[in-house]
């Protein structure tokens, strides 16, 4: 039954992704059918895993296959079902965010082949889930891959969403690769592909290369630092309901294939634990810190995007050191804390995306040097906004605390109770610093957004003459601001939903005392943001009390007497995070270009400033130069002319026939 | 009885904390010369502001207004779950110190983001430089509550203050007074105070707070001195708790000493300010450094 319904919601976006493309391709057909299928496919698929989730009954299907070694063999356990749920769920707004925003394009693209794309990327991503079986997971995770190419050159007429796409192409297949070699020895050390067949106990060196490679590979459609370099470039080229999905759950298949590859792996050593601590922390600290240099609203969120991945890797790490050592408490805290700051940040990062979108859509710019007071043109866009990017700083009392607070709570409890083995007081202390680094940083990064982006006056024309989004658009907003106040008040709840995983990763017996902890500070936690909202409501009430028929005037700002203020004088998002960036110029490295005249009373000065990223200045860069340089030195062998092969053919008969008489 | 003793703190915080501007006016004064405006000032200005009504730029928002609402909303459940001596907080559970830094962070977030709502370059500045020192403000803080934690075996902060100090002896012994030393810095950084801003300068370029709630009047400027006088008693009952080496051993007794701390915190910041300059900007974040090293020494001494 509940497999019925998982097949049936694969189904529906299959035969929705060939209907749109037959549908002819332009006007506004291809997107109702998409709508309706990808809304089909999502709600049959939650229903699915809520089924698994709450009756506890796993539900697999098993078929003959023409492949070797192996058979179709599809499952839902509540791994799978966590993450088909934050899958569909973010699927499922993103369509109908989709249709509006794809509106405007009906004319000019083949809105046909985008939307057949986008149910074939949600289908595979839900094959990826939930394959149980090496070649059907590296077959769904290539489709996925392709799909999301596919998207990502939706405006391929620019030059640079072609460069992006293909440095987003070049990275899903060396990631691929590693993935191969991965299954390739798994499959060799258990003659089968199927992942219930993973039971032969693998030597430490054999399980030290496959978790490296699975980091590799997992990594790279993740985003941990430093195979990151696709993202920035290919999650803003993708129309914004693509980026919302790629950013928001399609980089955390790769989370869900590093748990499911540990998973098979037996006990994991401590040494796997810090290395996934060590990177989380890295690119928590450094994906922030980029993503606070940006001037480009949706490149800034794309390495936000870094920065959460980095947040859910301490979790994992600590989940791992939590195994190794033995501590229940601290593994569940941290696969839980990662696992809902999963779910939560799909939210949250979808939303912020949906928000850049129609900010992008209502002026024409994604420059966010050029926007300013776009609160009084697109209020609806703006509160919804608004509450996403306090969500993301996880403050309470919105969703993006909890996942963290998780994290935290685990993180100080080793410490707490630490002392005897040092090594784990460490990570909890590394966990802890980056956690507040990045907290602090995520908090001046998303308060320049929304202050530059929609508040103040409007520093350029097409800010001036912004429109708010259409009503499909804001539906989509609106519904995920709410989700984002409901879940993070609904602390304990999340913590029930998310045990169900951790029970399975870590036994139920052993997880039962700790959720309940959880749930227990959940509730006050959720008491203290009840307290804080109503405490907010009286105060409101009471200043509008104390406001009513009193005299109540408008003016100008007031800027120390200076008469006449203009827009221009504002702070802008670079000068706004300028001094944060000067204190970390020794990661970041930005680059300053000042031009100022000489000479008395000069009348022209500029200043603008650029931040690469250092990975792909310093290291991609070099590297694929020197492949480039190595294929054009052997390309002197191979221009063209078949005269040449043909001689090349003889010279090598030639030798071997040298060779063979000799 | 332990619970209404929570709950008189909170009541006592919410009515005690604009004195102890009044005090470190004063002690100001003292040190000038001056004979100083009344020990009440605080209060006559909260009151005064709130008779008022508003003038609002036309630039501004709903966030505008919304900033200094819940600004002070967030401070005051932040009081709420902060222990007076070795009396717990009323919302007191594991971790509960997360959630006190994280509304804090609230509060800066909203002023933050109400300041640019103005448009005015000035603010801009000032909201600039609150994001950045807040950062490793922040660190420092959490760091401090690291090294309790391990002294202490808790994670809650009514777990670490009851037992920071119940005993004889603390558990943490010197590394207590390097960690209330950091939380000092921290306290000054965050309740704007010399040497890292100065409440008394409002038109310079340099300041930090002042210039971010330039525009506020009226009720929602007493709703902003309001929260800060609280943020300062928050702060200082947590510094007392941990400076304090010594419990009555009941509750009342424990509160009476603990409020008499952050009365004598409140004249130390008066002194502070009265003895030395502000800082460079540029120098703030290498004090805020300075508060990092000394709380990784007192990790390094517990974890020794």
């Amino acid at each position: 039954m509940t497999m019925c319904m998982m097949l049936t919601s694969i189904a529906a976006l299959f035969s929705g992704g060939i209907l749109s493309v037959l549908s002819g391709g332009s006007g506004s057909r291809p997107s109702r059918i998409g709508l309706v299928t990808s809304l089909t496919g999502a709600v049959l698929a939650i229903a699915a895993a809520a089924t698994v989730l709450w009756t506890g009954t796993e539900a697999d299907l098993r078929l003959a296959w023409q492949v070797p070694f192996a058979s179709f063999y599809i499952a839902i356990d509540p791994l799978s079902a966590f993450f088909i749920i934050t899958i569909s769920l973010v699927c499922g707004i993103a369509a109908i965010y989709g249709t509006s925003y794809l509106h405007p394009y009906k004319d000019r693209k083949n809105l046909g082949a985008a939307w057949c794309f986008f149910n074939l990327l949600f289908a595979s991503m839900l094959l990826v889930v939930l394959s149980r079986n090496g070649v059907l997971f590296l077959v769904a995770w290539e489709a996925m891959s392709l799909s999301s190419f596919f998207l990502v050159m939706f405006e391929h007429e620019r030059h640079e969403v072609r460069e992006a796409g293909w440095v987003y192409l070049i990275a899903a297949h060396a990631g691929q690769a590693c993935l191969m070699f991965l299954f390739i020895l798994l499959g060799g050390q258990n003659s089968s592909l199927d992942f219930d067949k993973f039971t032969t106990p693998m030597g430490t060196a054999a399980a030290g290369i496959i978790f490296i490679l699975a980091v590799a590979g997992f990594g790279a459609k993740a985003g941990f630092l430093p195979l990151h370099v696709w993202l920035p470039d290919a999650h803003p080229a993708a129309p914004s309901h693509v980026s919302a999905v790629m950013s928001g759950v399609m980089i955390k298949t790769g989370i869900y294939g590093l748990i499911r590859i540990i998973s098979l792996l037996g006990v994991p050593p401590q040494w796997w634990g810090w290395t996934l601590l060590f990177i989380g922390a890295v690119s928590g600290v450094v994906g922030v810190l980029y993503a606070l240099c940006q001037h480009d609203i949706k490149r800034l969120l794309a390495y936000s995007s870094i920065e959460n991945i980095g947040i859910i890797t301490i979790g994992l790490g600590l989940w791992l050191i939590g195994i190794s050592i033995n501590n229940t408490a601290l593994a569940a805290l941290g696969l839980m804390g990662g696992l809902l700051h999963v779910f939560n940040h799909g939210i949250f990062k979808s939303l912020l995306f949906f928000g850049a979108g129609a900010v992008a859509h209502g002026t024409g710019t994604r420059n966010m040097d050029l926007m300013g007071g776009l609160q009084k043109r697109m209020p609806g866009t703006a509160l919804a906004f608004g509450i996403g990017a306090a969500a993301i700083c996880g403050l309470p009392p919105l969703n993006g605390f909890v996942g963290e607070f998780l994290i935290y709570i685990g993180a100080f409890g080793i410490v707490a109770q630490g002392g005897a083995s040092g090594g784990p007081v460490a990570g909890g202390l590394i966990a802890l610093t980056a956690l507040g680094l990045i907290g602090g940083l995520a908090a001046a990064c998303f308060t320049k957004v929304f202050g530059v982006v929609f508040l103040g006056e409007p520093r350029s024309s097409a800010s001036k003459g912004a429109h708010e989004a259409p009503g499909s658009m804001r539906f989509a907003m609106t519904a995920l601001a709410v989700l984002c106040v409901v879940l993070g008040l609904a602390g304990p709840l999340s913590v029930r939903f998310v045990s169900k995983v951790a029970g399975q990763m870590l036994g139920t017996a052993g997880i039962a005392d700790i959720s309940d902890m959880a749930f227990r500070i959940f509730l006050k936690i959720s008491l203290g943001c009840g307290a804080l909202i109503i405490i907010t409501a009286i105060l409101w009430a009471l200043r509008r009390i104390l406001l009513f028929d009193r005299v109540n005037n408008t003016g100008p700002t007031w800027d120390c007497g200076y008469s006449a203020p203009t827009s221009r004088m504002q702070y802008t998002a670079s000068s706004f995070s300028w001094p944060v960036i000067s204190m970390f110029q020794w990661i970041v490295r930005p680059r300053v270009h000042r031009g100022i005249r000489k000479g008395f009373f000069p009348s022209y000065a500029e200043l603008s400033s650029r931040t690469d990223d250092i990975f792909r200045r310093y290291l991609f860069e070099p590297v694929f130069n020197a492949i480039s340089r190595l294929a054009q030195a052997i390309h002197a062998l191979q221009e063209g002319r078949n005269q040449l092969y043909v001689l090349y053919i003889a010279i090598t008969i030639l030798v071997l026939l040298l060779l063979k008489v000799r | 009885m332990k619970i209404m003793a929570s709950i008189i703190h909170i009541l006592l915080a919410l009515m005690l904390s604009p004195f102890l501007m009044g005090i470190i006016n004063r002690v100001k004064a003292k040190f000038a010369g001056r004979k100083g405006q009344p020990l009440l000032q605080t209060y006559y200005d909260i009151i005064k502001l709130l008779k008022k009504g508003s003038v609002y730029s036309a630039t501004t928002t709903w966030v505008f207004r919304m900033g200094p609402v819940l600004g002070l909303a967030a401070v005051i459940t932040s009081i709420m779950i902060i222990p007076s001596g070795g009396i717990g907080g009323v919302l007191s559970f594991s971790g509960d110190f997360i959630l006190m830094a994280y509304a804090l962070g609230l509060t800066r977030f909203i002023t933050v983001v109400a300041a640019m709502d103005t448009g005015s370059a000035f603010e801009g500045m000032g909201a600039s430089r609150e994001a950045q020192f807040s950062i490793i403000a922040e660190v420092v803080l959490l760091l401090g509550m690291a090294t309790l934690a391990i002294g202490t075996k808790n994670i809650s902060l009514s777990g670490i203050y009851s037992c920071l100090w119940g005993g004889s002896a603390s558990p943490l012994g010197p590394a207590a007074f390097l960690v209330a030393f950091a939380l000092l810095i921290v306290l000054l950084t965050e309740n704007a105070r010399i040497p890292v801003d100065d409440p008394n300068t409002h038109l310079e370029l340099t300041m930090i707070h002042e210039v971010m709630v330039l525009d506020h009047g009226g009720v929602d400027l007493a709703f902003i001195q309001y929260g800060e006088s609280l943020k300062l008693w928050l702060f200082s009952a947590l510094l007392a708790g941990i400076a304090i080496p010594f419990r009555t051993g009941t509750a009342y007794g424990d509160m009476a000493v603990n409020i008499t701390g952050i009365f004598a915190i409140a004249v130390l910041v008066g002194i502070i300010e009265s003895c030395m300059a502000r800082l460079r900007l540029l120098h703030v974040p290498q004090m805020l450094l300075a508060a990092l090293s000394v709380t990784i020494a007192a990790l390094l001494w517990i974890l020794r």
